[in-house]
């Protein structure tokens, strides 16, 4: 901690010097200084002598007990409440417009490490000056939003001159900033038809007559983009209370993070997405840690078990992140990665894992949990990872 | 008689064997078929020869000499007539053909990339990563060499046609090619030059009759003279052609592999030689592992791999038999075909596109590899999960009396299971003792151990002698040195649990009582940690064997050590139902008792004093009030505010309970305030202490005041009646009202939704309120000392919701988190029209559990009621998968000396467990803060302290008492340690004499 920092607190020097000695860390230490400053900055050397030590005392007595097997209790931790889950699909909590996968299905998928979530979806706040007007949101909202030709006008097909016509509609285009011969170009450019414009109308057809093609071409039209990301299907504005007072929050169904944080409006600093992977790609494996433990938190506070401690979903996080890539918890990632060929055979495609471990002349040391079990040998964790001599009190080692 | 020394094994090394590796260690060639001969002996050199192993108790074996049980058994041998295909490699083997040459067999690749990816490969290992990536990439380099860099040879296309077969796709001449040459030699529309043969001749510098030869038809050109043709008449000759490969052309092929090629493709040449792929000899598993049974009518029945393996030698010995009669090709192929089969079967019996090998009744064989495979494979059913001795099994009870860090045990399970004990100088007596009491006796032994190995069973004609009571052989009796089996007795540690074992909770170290009767005997306080109820649910106990294992039940299993939850760091342990309705009873409204009352709340505890009494009433008796009875349980120096679940503020200070009601918010599992107070401040003695003493102290309130709940607490007046079905007949007006709307047109959709959806939300809020209205008005119609009341509102049992479904309206049903909708086109059942969008028609149940429901109501309350059922079933299996592999990732990680979370390789996954290295057990995962550093500080700065040795003990970690044994604090309380309060002296506990 700099000296700076300690000076906001106002505590004097002496008490600064028996805290700084103590082997409190830095967090505990800042606390004693608040904590002190508030009531009397001069408390002499003696009473802060003894907070420090009572601190020091439950500090040690708080701290995990060296060998404890972390690992497992933290799976049990999660693994345990699972059982009280639903496995319904329900409502986002505040926002009732959008589905999103909740309970079990979305621990599972979690932990899975899924490239893509069974319902994406992203929280993108606005900067400022968008977060306040309904109008402004609304600008950021149609670069978000795929546009589709039926949110534009209406298509119908002129089965005579073997046409498809699409009737735009005028106060739409205004409102999503985009002009008809903008469309006739992406037409264009996405189906390799000729168009033909005049005033809101757009009109184009197949080379050769015929009704299937027809058909066909209006399938393909619906499928464009005119505007927006492709994968977000639908977004919805809500007002809402944060930190920074009552602003419009934009909730999407289907995610796109990287192209979001792009768009100009979008405050990239305080967007989200449910999406881990995403999460990765465009802000790196610690923000993919910190996205599992919120997400993992969030899913379990929806189902009403908040009381599970977040240091577990964090060893869970830690774990999945660890190797610098977003591994799964199961066959294709942490479990099938294991260095003993014993273990992995032992959790599932047994055989495989036996046939090419031969092949690779693999040497199994027995260092793990499940290769001990099966050996039958003790197991290096808590009270297996300690042996005990006997000696005497006192005496020299001789 | 000891086994020999125990070995550990230090590590397993994995690879192929060489087929001179199985011929030695053979204990025989096996070359019959058949197994017994017609008197029921092992036929010699047959599947069941004697030098395989034993299995029939009695005989001996006739390659080690060993009994059935102590002999492991022996591998045996076939020599295979052909080679064969090990279905396991199959992809290896297709790999290795594309990427060797088919002359020198040595890798497609240059110097170069040779270099390159045994650099890979090496940097892979070091990473752990996967080695198959490397291999892929350097046979897909390898393939595209269509010529040999090392002996220029051409390279075929490989086809590999599953299971095992495969092709080298090669061009050679076609049947017409003198058609073809003919063709080209007559004028076309561009070239209208015909070619002579003599021409042809001299261009191809052939002698011109061949050429006349081939042209007719006669000869086949040979490759080079082909090639020369080609040349000269501008012409394709060829066709392609699967040329198939043999298993001995494969084997071959691979022999000539250097080793260092292999290394590159990450194969451990040194024990694992790409040829011992093909197998020439195949292992007989010694027939222990595939034993036969003998039915009752005297007949065998042979093992699957038995079966197999006599498919195996017929086969074999019919390929001999053909080949060396010189049958043709065509024969000799089908049979290596057969002979491929089945060896191929023999290891795996699940390849997809081959029919799996069948038993005569049609079940398909259980082969190798499905023994080892799944859940009731080897490694997950027998090497992963061990079974026990010493372990029993029965239903489970509540008692009452017991405390929570004990089990009552019947004697039957206690004179069964036993305890070892080393005899010392210092047991001696006590173990002579036990071994007079024979194995019937209760504190009895059932087995002695003498210094030299041998283990005698201890009867009731030789208990006397060995205790060296009476005429005794010096030698046979009892002394240092010996092991006595002793049966259970009180304090004994045993290991109790309750699957699904869930959390570690799932699994703790409880006393042994002996008891009467048949059941397991539990205190109901450790129900939450076990998830226990007492429907018949049963409970398993192991009794430990040795000292280590006993000392650290003591220390860190006893149910004590365990109050905690490492999951959110609140007590799991605490009152539960009855109990907390106690405590309700007790302390709300602060009820008065007089002395008889008083203390007989208090009998079941350790109170045997009754303060001074806290008034007298209008009779002049002196009184005692519900709080002051209560406080007594508390340690003097506690402070505790909370909010009960009723909703007041209960206040303790300095042991006292000031104000406020006891329920499932400050006494409860799950979080009690006190009890969670106790244990972290006081520490586990202390807080099962407490937990044991509220249980007793709320069961005796609960049957002060008497307790119970019947048809008749549900009932509500006729005018409250009244009043609901008016609530509910709004509701449907409502109801009514919004369809009309939806008819019309008229609704407007909510934000985000369709018309329709909109409809369905505002039907189910108007349906939704009319019920917590009803529920409401059933509410405030009940007697505050209406029971079911009492417990949703102490928190001890049931809720609001449930009361209101029992008195009021059950409600809307739903499926799938809609109102019920499915069932018939258009509607949810024949009694209503097509589109009825009514609340009637869509599951809503407006009457009462008490008034019943009318068959529709019943009938959509079912579909929703199975819905639940369905959801929990298919919950159970997927969280247990979830569970299994969670616990399968994180269980190698431990917390180390310097506060980092490893696995068992020493691979750092968090330099700081959780950040700040706060265990979850000590600190409640609702507090932001692990320590209350300003209440620290203000007791330091306000709080006058006593003397230094007060303050010391402030200030110091706080070093409790260890507490091992309540039972031993029970018979000797000075000896227990520094708690006054020891544990209940009830009935049960007090007489227990092990003489």
């Amino acid at each position: 901690m700099t000296k700076t920092n300690i000076d906001t607190f106002g505590v004097s020097d002496g008490v600064q010097s028996v805290v700084e000695d103590s082997g409190l860390p830095p967090r505990l230490r800042e606390r004693i200084y608040r904590s002190i400053g508030e009531r009397d900055a001069d408390t002499d050397a003696d009473a802060v002598e003894r907070v420090v030590r009572r601190v020091e005392a439950e500090y040690e007595d708080n701290r995990v007990e060296p060998l404890e097997p972390v690992g497992t209790v933290s799976a049990q931790s999660i693994g345990e409440p699972g059982t009280q889950m639903t496995m319904n699909t329900f409502h986002y909590a505040g926002v009732a417009e959008i589905d999103v996968t909740q309970g079990l299905p979305r621990l599972i998928e979690l932990v899975d490490a899924r490239k893509t979530p069974d319902t994406p979806t992203m929280k993108v706040y606005l900067e400022e000056e968008y977060a306040t007007e309904r109008e402004k949101a609304h600008e950021v909202i149609w670069k978000i939003e795929a546009t589709r030709i039926l949110a534009l006008g209406d298509v119908s097909t002129n089965v005579a001159d073997m046409r498809v016509q699409i009737d735009l509609n005028e106060d739409t285009l205004q409102q999503r900033d985009i002009t008809p011969s903008e469309i006739a170009e992406i037409i264009e450019g996405a189906m390799g038809v000729d168009t033909v414009h005049t005033g809101n109308r757009v009109e184009f057809g197949p080379d050769q007559p015929s009704y299937r093609d027809l058909l066909q071409l209006v399938e393909e039209l619906r499928e464009i983009v005119f505007k927006g990301l492709e994968d977000i299907s639908r977004v919805v504005v809500r007002k809402e209370e944060t930190d920074r007072g009552e602003e419009f929050v934009l909730h999407t169904e289907g995610s796109d993070f990287g192209s979001v944080l792009e768009i100009e409006g979008v405050d990239a600093t305080r967007s989200k997405t449910n999406n881990i992977h995403e999460v990765y790609e465009e802000l790196g494996i610690e923000a993919a840690r910190e996205a599992i433990i919120e997400e993992m938190m969030h899913t379990l506070e929806e189902q009403g078990l908040d009381d599970v401690n977040v240091r577990h979903l964090m060893l869970v996080a830690d774990i999945m992140t660890s190797r610098g890539e977003i591994e799964s918890i199961g066959r294709h990632g942490i479990a099938g990665s294991k260095q003993s060929v014993l273990a992995r055979a032992a959790y599932e495609v047994t055989v495989n894992h036996l046939l090419d471990a031969a092949i690779h002349g693999e040497v199994d040391d027995l260092n793990g949990v499940i290769e001990n079990v099966i050996v039958g040998k003790p197991i290096k964790l808590g009270t297996g990872d300690v042996d005990l001599r006997m000696g005497s009190i006192g005496g020299s080692a001789d | 008689m000891y086994e020999e020394t125990p070995k550990a094994i230090k590590s397993i090394q994995f690879g192929l064997m060489n087929p001179e590796e199985y011929r030695e260690m053979s204990a025989t060639k096996v070359i019959t078929a058949d197994t017994y001969d017609d008197d029921g002996f092992p036929i010699d050199m047959g599947l069941m020869d004697p030098r395989l192993g034993v299995i029939d108790p009695g005989l001996e074996c006739r390659t080690c000499g060993k009994h059935s049980g102590s002999c492991n058994g022996h591998f045996g041998h076939i020599e295979l007539a052909a080679p064969v295909i090990h279905v396991g490699f199959t992809k290896l083997i297709r790999r290795l053909l594309r990427g060797t040459c088919r002359n020198c067999s040595k890798l497609l690749l240059t110097e170069a990339e040779r270099e390159e990816f045994t650099g890979d490969l090496e940097r892979t290992r070091e990473l752990d990563g996967e080695l198959n990536e490397v291999t892929k990439a350097a046979i897909r380099q390898a393939r595209k060499a269509e010529i040999c860099p090392h002996c220029g040879e051409e390279q075929f296309e490989i086809n590999h046609e599953k299971p095992t077969t495969y092709y080298e796709v090669q061009e050679v001449l076609t049947g017409d090619y003198s058609e073809r040459m003919a063709v080209a030699m007559q004028p076309t529309e561009e070239d209208d030059t015909a070619i002579t043969p003599p021409e042809l001749a001299e261009e191809t510098g052939m002698d011109l009759s061949r050429i006349n030869q081939i042209l007719s038809g006669e000869f086949r050109p040979a490759e080079d003279q082909r090639n020369a043709i080609e040349r000269a008449l501008d012409v394709d000759l060829t066709e392609e052609d699967m040329n198939k490969l043999m298993p001995s052309d494969i084997r071959d092929w691979f022999e000539a592999i250097p080793d260092e090629d292999v290394r590159v493709l990450g194969i451990d040449a040194e024990s694992s030689r790409p040829e011992w792929m093909i197998l020439t000899v195949l292992p007989v598993p010694p027939v222990t592992a595939r034993p036969s049974i003998t039915l009752d009518n005297g007949q065998r029945s042979e093992d699957d791999l038995t079966h197999k393996l006599v498919d195996i030698i017929r086969i074999n010995q019919r390929f001999m038999e053909n080949r060396e009669a010189g049958a043709p090709q065509l024969i000799i192929e089908d049979l290596w075909e057969l002979l491929q089969y089945h060896v191929t079967t023999f290891m795996d019996n699940e390849i997809s596109g081959t029919p799996p090998a069948r038993h005569r009744s049609g079940r398909p064989l259980k082969t190798l590899s499905q023994r080892l495979k799944g859940k009731d494979g080897r490694f997950r059913n027998s090497l992963s999960g061990k079974r026990v001795n010493f372990s029993a099994r029965t239903v489970i009870s509540p008692d009452p009396t017991v405390s929570l860090n004990e089990v009552g045990v019947r004697e039957r399970v206690a004179t069964e299971m036993t305890i070892t004990m080393n005899v010392t100088e210092r047991n001696l007596e006590d173990a002579r003792r036990y071994v007079a009491n024979g194995p019937n006796g209760h504190p009895g032994a059932n087995y002695v151990r003498r210094p030299d190995g041998r283990r005698l069973k201890v009867t009731e004609k030789n208990c006397q002698a060995l205790a060296g009571e009476g005429e005794a052989d010096a030698a046979q009796v009892v002394d240092v040195g010996w092991e006595v089996n002793r049966h259970l007795v009180d304090g004994d540690i045993v290991i109790f649990n309750r699957q699904p074992s869930l959390h570690r909770m799932s699994i703790m170290a409880h006393e042994v009582v002996v008891m009467p009767y048949k059941t397991f005997r539990l205190n109901t306080t450790v129900c939450p940690p076990y998830n226990a109820d007492f429907d018949g649910d049963e409970m398993n106990m192991h009794a430990l064997q040795n000292e280590e294992a006993r000392a650290e039940a003591r220390v860190l299993m006893r149910v004590q050590e365990q109050i905690l939850s490492p999951r959110f760091g609140e007590n799991i342990i605490g009152a539960i139902q009855d109990h907390v309705s106690g405590t309700y009873l007790l302390t709300h409204g602060n009820p008065q008792f007089n002395e008889t009352q008083a203390l007989d709340l208090l009998r079941g505890t350790s109170i045997d004093t009754l303060p001074e009494p806290d008034g007298t009433d209008e009779d002049g008796e002196a009184y005692w009030t519900g709080r002051t009875i209560f406080s007594l349980l508390l340690p003097d120096d506690l402070d505790v505010e909370a909010t009960s679940s009723a909703g007041d503020d209960v206040i303790i200070e300095n042991g006292t309970l000031v104000q406020g009601t006891i329920d499932d918010a400050t006494v409860g599992a799950f979080g009690g305030e006190i009890v969670d107070t106790i244990m972290k401040a006081h520490g586990p003695t202390r807080a099962r202490v407490f937990i044991n003493e509220v249980a007793s102290l709320a069961m005796r309130s609960i049957m002060h005041f008497g307790f119970s709940l019947g048809i008749d607490n549900e009932s509500i007046p006729e005018e409250a009646s009244e009043q609901i079905d008016e609530v509910i007949e709004n509701a449907y007006e409502r109801v009514e009202e919004l369809i009309r709307t939806y008819e019309a047109g008229e609704m407007e959709s909510l934000p985000g939704r369709t018309v329709d959806e909109t409809l369905e939300m505002k039907i189910s809020q108007a349906l939704g309120r009319a019920r917590d209205s009803a529920g409401e008005i059933a509410e405030e119609n009940f007697e505050e000392d209406n029971p079911a009341v009492i417990m949703a509102e102490s928190g001890a049992r049931g809720n609001l919701l449930n009361l209101t479904q029992m008195t009021a309206c059950v409600g809307q049903q739903h499926v799938r988190g809609e109102r019920i909708n499915r069932g018939y086109e258009d509607r949810t059942l024949s009694h209503f029209k097509p589109h009825d969008l009514s609340a009637d028609a869509h599951g809503f149940v407006e009457n009462s559990y008490r008034e019943g429901l009318e068959p529709r109501e019943f009938f959509f309350h079912a579909m929703g009621g199975r819905e639940g059922l369905v959801d929990t079933a298919v919950r159970t299996s997927k969280s247990g998968y979830l569970q299994r592999r969670l616990i399968n990732a994180l269980s190698e990680l431990e917390a180390q000396y310097d506060g980092t979370v490893r696995d068992t390789n020493d691979r750092v996954v968090q330099f700081e467990f959780g950040e700040d290295s706060t265990s979850p057990v000590r600190v409640s995962s609702s507090v932001d803060h692990d320590i209350d550093v300003d209440g620290i500080v203000d007791r330091v700065l306000d709080t006058e302290f006593d003397d230094d040795a007060d303050l010391e003990a402030f200030l110091d970690e706080r070093t409790r008492p260890t507490n091992l044994s309540e039972y031993a604090d029970r018979r000797d309380p000075a000896a227990g340690g520094t708690i006054t309060a020891t544990g209940a002296p009830s009935a049960e506990a007090v007489e227990v004499d092990d003489d």
